[in-house]
């Protein structure tokens, strides 16, 4: 609410201004205000149906982008911290949420979610009816749009329109190159505990290449937590570079955008991967992207799927687990070639969720294992990948 | 996975009577069961003493038990019916229990019959506490450090590990009594002693004091193929320390970040494979250090709960159904999620909106009770409200718990002639766990203390003390500048949850200003759909809440839609509270399924958690709100959109929607039924008694008096003892019997503070006399007696109070006949359309007329089971227009006899008499049916959880009135081989007599006496009536010692009528079990 209370007592017969709007391409205006950090900010608009893990999913590459729009009402309750990062790169472009920001209440909280959104340059808009907002994505498809925030309140409506409408949206939008580092690094830190923080790999007894198209860190943490060492390095990175590290097993990271306009430089490289015979495991994007290696095709969701409740079955088990999914594009089933195997499904709408490569040690899901935010029931994939390692190498 | 077929016949048992901790959330469970095995194809056969539930109706099971839960009589419906399975976890701590019983002493073996759901072992290890501890350390999860003393040697041995603070639980003893916590060595050494002293095994339990820390509890759900799902997380606002059925809860958890989240989930997850819970819905509980956020298992429970409940309507997915399917062998991925119709059960809700709920206490009803709460459960139902914000719901579920709270109304802490309570004082306010801790808090902020001396205070988290805080804010800024004139100001507080009522108190003016600024800026509720997906799929289910959306710029969007149809408004009963509990939902459900049999869309609005009449598929339409005008009001105008609202249903639902009925009637809403007019003047004593005298019937003696001097003018004119009560009352509530000048002073000064400005009603008391309680059907033309009733215990005992019997079990025929034409004549007088009932006292062979409510009563239910009519459900279709007539209903003469007994919360409320008067005190009913009376009454005794004994020593001591009437009942049991010990009075009479009595010393007579022979177990059974507030002194340790001693007593000699009839059929004969359907 904009009647704030700063130590003067609320007066409610004040006309309010709205500090911040969010125009969508077609028109639609969402008056609210602002977070953050002044100025504007586009992108696609898109939901995430999380209760928890705001932080991790405002800091997740594959947001890259995209505006998230929260349809839980209260966030920035538990405040942020400096352990619930994802990157320190860039990730979402801004944030929509119902109601005001409070007070953190937490006991690892390093100060208010507001401070933090200034400290990442992020802009967002608190007071939008953002179920109405949901409802609007799922019946049009998630649209572009424009967050503004001024504190004088002056919005030209119609020029923001215009500059969300001209945005080139994210069908044919290479991210990846955005989001991905620029030099390699190696990565030793592994899951967290909550007596102990993070934890250091010492003895790592496998080494694993990890591909960055925007890679979460806690996929990183989880691979160091089963013995690995990580050398990740950037999207663009040759076969015959990723070979002289000599890995035991290569990783495709997710990351945001469109994987056909990044499939032009990756898919080669993936191709190589899959023929080399080392174990290759892929998530999201990278999930996109083997398949696109391998001769399927991927299409742009009409909504896609964005939250911690997503259920998958693994159709090698019948076992369903409960995902954490963040996806605007997918890999379509009638595309899948011969030689590939789709592994997993979602329960919500049926789409391919996973695909292994027959005959050879190469798998990927479109869904999140790392979790971070959400339900971890899919850490085992990641021990399926390091038994393909350790099989190669035994 | 699809259904097992190897079973084909399944027994649920239900939860029995509604008692404290376990209320209407088990008729909530076991009617989803029901329908779902049913659903399935399975035959279903049904155990459930409690005639109340919509469980027990006919329809829903095949064969259906109304029969005591105990071992014994569920072993011989087992033998009877032969179930392949049973489902043990739908009917609470009652039918896991018995279900582990009958595992254990091999019953179930023997009659081959499985437990599906939970079975024995994971029951075990869920219900015991070492081995539940074994279980949680195997898995690595945190317990709090603890360990049993059975002297204060052991006792300080234990202290060094696990440090003060420390909660000390004595073994054994009821309601906690002799526990408590220490927070120094001195308070230990104390507790200890004295906790040593009250456990009849000398044991404590001395436990690290996890008090204060933030309290969780995850709803899980497991299928047999081990997936698993989180269905709603939960958050205790009030922290450790008070139990979880009191506390106020808020869903979903709100101050945990995702990391966090998932250690719970996945301890959650891993506490259920542990116990070995294959199937089903289960909770577990958590504490967390606030400091530091160390995890601390609590608790889990292997079976549906009242916290499954709440989740289930919190988030639209239904354990219940859900856990009954999974039971026979479905996955989660096999089953349909209902609410959107297109995705499966394999999927965790996620939701867009903040529930809180808040219980409900009725510690004014127990005199003597301390309202403090602490780790044995006090309160008797809860309300639930949903908001798009904490406030938003928080303010509404304030609303909506219907004791007169507007929103965080304002507590006085300032003692008499004080301008202000100083800041210590507060704090000590503030650290006491009591009901009003909530208001207490706001009122803390309103007289200046800062966050921070709250939160040290009070232990609450942060976040709700600053949620609170900004509310007490915004009061302010209502009480310096009014009713805001600009419509963000409006909105605002809308949106943070303020009744038009709250903001009409706070600003100084009428609601209806505060309505009429509303509309000026067209600032109205939306409606929301609980969807349990936060609007990813589109919900086909209209499952609704309202809140307050948009802004002064963009519009809001309501999602109610309704429909063309021709519709019915059902306004439910909102909290549990005693005198208003299931029996009223039951009535609500039934008038939801009469009205959409007969081809109206059925709208029901109630803000019960724990009901039937909010699963969102026992109504067309179902919106979750709280029950006052303004609420009701604004989803009536929504409805009548569109379509064509045939009217509103106020007289089913008890007294909670029928005090709306007036404010809905002028703002010109058509209400059903019987007029509002009507129920007015029944409720009116002028007005009935003009009645009365045109119908020439009788009525006691009464008087209406507004002061003192008129209450001794009255009472004088109708001599002594006589009943006091406020006007417009529920359950008895402030009613007394006032026998001199004295106590008759005392009450009406207490009494004004009751009623405010209400007159006090003054009715002769029919001593002795036989109270008769009626049930009839009319259509304004016609009449239909459906029921007679006749109490057992004599007249002045609240008639929820009171055992009855169907039929009469004394009553002539002659009086029987005129109770009838009186009932007819008072009916078409009324103008009844639907339901009325009757209270009569026949004194002398004469009857008066008690009292008489045109609506539906607690005893429908009851009358329903009893003579196989579904009269609620009649009843709501002639209130929609049809005629008595067409439902062809006849006199029938009845194979059997039911009884009816009530059930008391007394072992929770250490301290407080548990004699029976006109303030009603039960919080449930069991039935006992049969043949003859004897068996009902005798099965109804079972039921209620009464142990009658066949041989040892009865206690009889009774008041001079009482002495010749029971006579024959010692006679009796000492021809059945009884001994018989008495104090002086009584003792001397009945030797008079011839009977053979040993004297015993009262209580104030030296020692041994009574009260000592009875606590060394010497005593089987106590019949104990007294009079005069002197001698009900005197006998209270008696009456205390049979609670705690688990002792039969009747404290009327009705009662011990009744119960000599019912020893006599244990000594003469076996109880047969027959299903309800078997009876004609």
């Amino acid at each position: 609410m904009s009647y704030v209370n700063n130590g003067n007592a609320v007066d409610l017969n004040s006309e309010r201004i709205a500090t911040a709007v969010l125009v969508l391409d077609d028109g639609t205006v969402f008056h609210g205000f602002g977070i953050g950090m002044e100025g504007e900010t586009v992108g696609e608009v898109c939901f995430n149906t999380s209760m928890t893990g705001y932080q991790e999913s405002l800091t997740d590459p594959s947001f890259a982008g995209q505006l998230i729009t929260f349809t839980f009402p209260h966030i920035g309750n538990v405040g942020f911290n400096d352990e619930d990062i994802e990157t320190s790169g860039i990730a979402a472009n801004g944030l929509i949420i119902r109601a005001s920001i409070t007070e953190p209440a937490n006991w690892r909280a390093v100060g208010p979610l507001d401070d933090w959104l200034v400290s990442r340059k992020l802009t967002g808009i608190t007071g939008v009816d953002t179920r109405r907002l949901t409802h609007h994505i799922r019946k049009s498809g998630a649209p572009n749009g424009i967050i503004a925030h001024s504190k004088d309140g002056k919005f030209d409506i119609a020029a923001l329109q215009e500059k969300a409408a001209s945005w080139p949206g994210l069908e044919g939008m290479d991210l990846a190159k955005e989001v991905s580092c620029t030099a390699p690094y190696e990565w030793s830190e592994t899951n967290w505990d909550s007596n102990t923080g993070f934890g250091q790999q010492e003895t790592p007894t496998r080494h694993i290449v990890a591909v960055d198209y925007g890679i979460k860190r806690n996929i990183l943490r989880c691979l160091a937590e089963l013995g690995c060492r990580i050398t990740v390095v950037p999207a663009k990175t040759t076969f015959d570079d990723i070979l002289a590290l000599n890995p035991d097993g290569i990783f495709l990271a997710n990351g945001p955008g469109d994987p056909a306009a990044t499939a032009e430089y990756a898919v080669p490289v993936i191709r190589k991967c899959v023929d080399s015979g080392i174990p290759t495991f892929g998530i999201c994007l990278g999930h996109q992207m083997l398949a696109l290696a391998v001769g399927a095709k991927t299409m742009k969701m009409h909504q896609g799927h964005r939250g911690a409740n997503q259920p998958v079955k693994d159709l090698t088990t019948g076992k369903v687990e409960i995902t954490s999914q963040n996806h605007g594009f997918v890999v379509t089933r009638e595309s899948l070639p011969e030689g590939v195997t789709e592994t997993h499904k979602s329960l919500f709408d049926g789409v391919v969720e996973g695909i292994e490569i027959d005959g050879k040690p190469v798998f990927s899901v479109q869904y999140h294992p790392e979790a971070s935010p959400g339900p971890q029931d899919s850490y085992y994939l990641f021990k399926r990948f390091i038994d393909l390692v350790d099989r190669k190498n035994a | 996975m699809p259904k097992r077929t190897d079973i084909q016949s399944i027994m649920i048992i239900g939860a029995g009577p509604i008692i404290i901790g376990q209320a209407c959330e088990f008729d909530y469970s076991g009617t989803q069961a029901c329908k779902a095995l049913k659903e399935e194809g399975y035959r279903v056969i049904l155990v459930n003493s409690n005639p109340a539930t919509i469980m027990t109706d006919p329809g829903l099971a095949d064969a259906t038990y109304v029969e005591p839960i105990t071992p014994e009589v569920v072993e011989k419906i087992i033998e009877k019916e032969r179930p392949d399975a049973i489902l043990p976890t739908m009917g609470g701590q009652t039918a896991l229990n018995t279900a582990l019983a009958l595992a254990e002493s091999g019953a179930l073996d023997r009659l081959g019959v499985q437990l599906i759901g939970a079975n024995k072992e994971a029951i075990a290890k869920a219900e015991d506490r070492d081995q539940f501890r074994t279980a949680m350390l195997k898995i690595g999860l945190d317990m709090p450090l603890s360990a049993v003393a059975h002297t204060l040697e052991e006792a300080w041995k234990v202290l060094e590990e696990v440090k003060l603070p420390c909660i000390i639980r004595p073994s054994f003893t009821m309601g906690g009594t002799g526990g408590g916590i220490a927070y120094n060595r001195e308070e230990f050494e104390e507790i200890v002693t004295s906790g040593l002293d009250a456990s009849p095994t000398t044991e404590v339990l001395v436990e690290e004091s996890i008090v204060g820390w933030k309290e969780y509890e995850m709803e899980v759900v497991r299928d047999k193929a081990d997936n698993c799902i989180i269905i709603c997380s939960i958050e205790n606002v009030d922290p450790m320390g008070v139990h979880t059925g009191d506390s106020i809860t808020v869903a979903p958890a709100l101050t945990l970040t995702d990391k966090e989240y998932q250690i719970m989930r996945n301890a959650s997850i891993a506490v259920l494979r542990e116990i070995g819970v294959e199937t089903g819905g289960s909770n577990v509980q958590f504490a967390v250090n606030p400091e530091n956020g160390r995890l601390i298992i609590i608790e889990m429970n292997p079976r549906v709960s009242r916290s499954s409940a709440l989740a289930s309507k919190a988030t639209g997915f239904p354990i219940a159904k859900i856990a009954a399917k999974l039971a026979v062998g479905y996955t989660l991925d096999e089953l349909n999620n209902d609410i959107t119709g297109v995705t499966p059960a394999s999927f965790e809700p996620t939701i867009d909106y903040v529930v809180t709920k808040i219980p409900r206490f009725t510690f004014e009803k127990f005199t003597g009770a301390e309202a403090k709460l602490g780790t044995a459960m006090k309160s008797v139902g809860e309300a639930m409200a949903i908001g798009r914000t904490f406030t938003e719901s928080l303010q509404k579920a304030l609303r909506s718990l219907e004791t007169g709270l507007t929103g965080l109304n304002e507590q006085n802490f300032a003692g008499p002639g004080e301008q202000h309570a100083d800041k210590q004082r507060i704090q000590a306010i503030l650290a006491q766990p009591t009901p009003e801790r909530l208001l207490n808090i706001a009122q803390a902020f309103r007289e200046g203390l800062t966050l921070e001396e709250v939160r040290a205070a009070s232990k609450y988290e942060p976040w709700f003390l600053s949620q609170i805080q900004s509310i007490v804010e915004m009061e302010n800024a209502v009480r310096t500048g009014g009713i805001p004139t600009t419509k963000g100001g409006l909105l605002t507080l809308k949106s943070m949850g303020f009744s038009d009522h709250r903001l009409a108190e706070l600003a100084g003016t009428r609601e209806e200003h505060v309505l009429a600024a509303r509309q000026k800026f067209g600032v109205e509720p939306v409606y929301k759909r609980i969807d349990t997906c936060a609007a990813e799929f589109s919900s086909q289910t209209p499952y609704m809440y309202s809140t307050y959306e948009g802004n002064e710029w963009d519009e809001a969007v309501c999602e109610a839609e309704p429909t063309e149809a021709k519709k019915v408004v059902i306004l439910g009963g909102g909290p549990n509270r005693i005198g208003q509990g299931i029996e009223f939902d039951y009535c609500c459900v039934h008038a939801a399924y009469a009205l959409s049999e007969a081809g109206y869309e059925t709208i029901m609005v109630n803000c019960n958690p724990e009901t039937v009449s909010t699963d969102y598929d026992t109504s067309d339409r179902l919106y979750f709100e709280p029950l006052t005008v303004e609420d009701t009001l604004a989803i009536i105008r929504k409805e009548q959109s569109k379509g064509a609202l045939h009217g509103v249903i106020v007289q089913f639902g008890g007294q909670t929607p029928l005090k709306l009925a007036a404010g809905l009637e002028a703002a010109g809403v058509p209400i059903l039924g019987t007029s509002p007019d009507a129920i007015d003047l029944a409720e009116d004593r002028e007005r009935f008694q003009q009645l009365l005298h045109k119908l020439g019937l009788k009525q006691p003696e009464n008087g209406i008096a507004r002061s003192v001097a008129e209450a001794f003018k009255i009472a004088e004119r109708i001599g002594y003892p006589v009943v006091v009560r406020p006007s417009y009352v529920l359950g008895g509530r402030g009613m007394e019997i006032v026998r001199d000048g004295e106590s008759l002073d005392r009450y009406m000064r207490e009494a004004v503070i009751v009623s405010g400005e209400d007159p006090v009603l003054v009715d002769g008391y029919l001593q002795n006399a036989i109270e008769v309680d009626v049930d009839c059907l009319s259509d304004g033309k016609e009449v239909f007696v459906a029921g007679i009733m006749e109490h057992i215990e004599e007249a002045g005992i609240h008639s929820g109070d009171s055992a009855c019997a169907l039929p009469p079990h004394t009553l002539s025929g002659e009086i029987i006949e005129e109770i009838k034409r009186q009932t007819e004549a008072m009916a078409l007088a009324l103008n009844v359309v639907g339901l009325m009932n009757v209270q009569f006292a026949i004194k002398d062979g004469v009857i008066f007329i008690l009292e008489v409510n045109p609506r539906a009563s607690r005893t429908v239910p009851f009358v329903a089971k009893s003579i196989n009519y579904p009269i609620a459900k009649i009843a709501a279709r002639i209130m929609a227009g049809e005629s008595l007539a067409s439902f062809d209903l006849k006199y029938r003469k009845l194979d059997h006899v039911t009884v009816k007994e009530a059930v008391f919360p007394f072992s929770r409320f250490p301290g407080v008499d548990v004699v029976l008067g006109p303030e009603m005190r039960s919080t449930g009913e069991v039935m006992g049916i049969d043949k003859d009376f004897g068996a009902a009454f005798l099965k109804s005794q079972i039921a209620a959880g009464v142990k009658l004994p066949t041989e040892g020593t009865v206690f009889v001591s009774v008041k001079d009135l009482d002495k010749s009437p029971i006579k024959d009942a010692v006679a009796k049991l000492i021809g059945l081989g009884f001994k018989i010990v008495s104090t002086g009075g009584t003792a001397q009479y009945l030797s008079e007599q011839g009977l053979e009595v040993t004297r015993v010393n009262k209580v104030m007579e030296g020692r041994p006496n009574i009260v000592d022979t009875m606590k060394n177990g010497e005593i089987a059974m106590v019949f104990n009536t007294t009079e005069g507030a002197q001698a009900l002194r005197d006998s209270y340790d008696i009456r205390h010692t049979a609670l705690v001693m688990k002792t039969p007593y009747s404290t009327t000699v009705a009662g011990a009528n009744a119960t000599v009839q019912a020893i006599e059929k244990i000594v003469t004969g076996t109880l047969e079990v027959n299903s309800l359907q078997s009876y004609s």
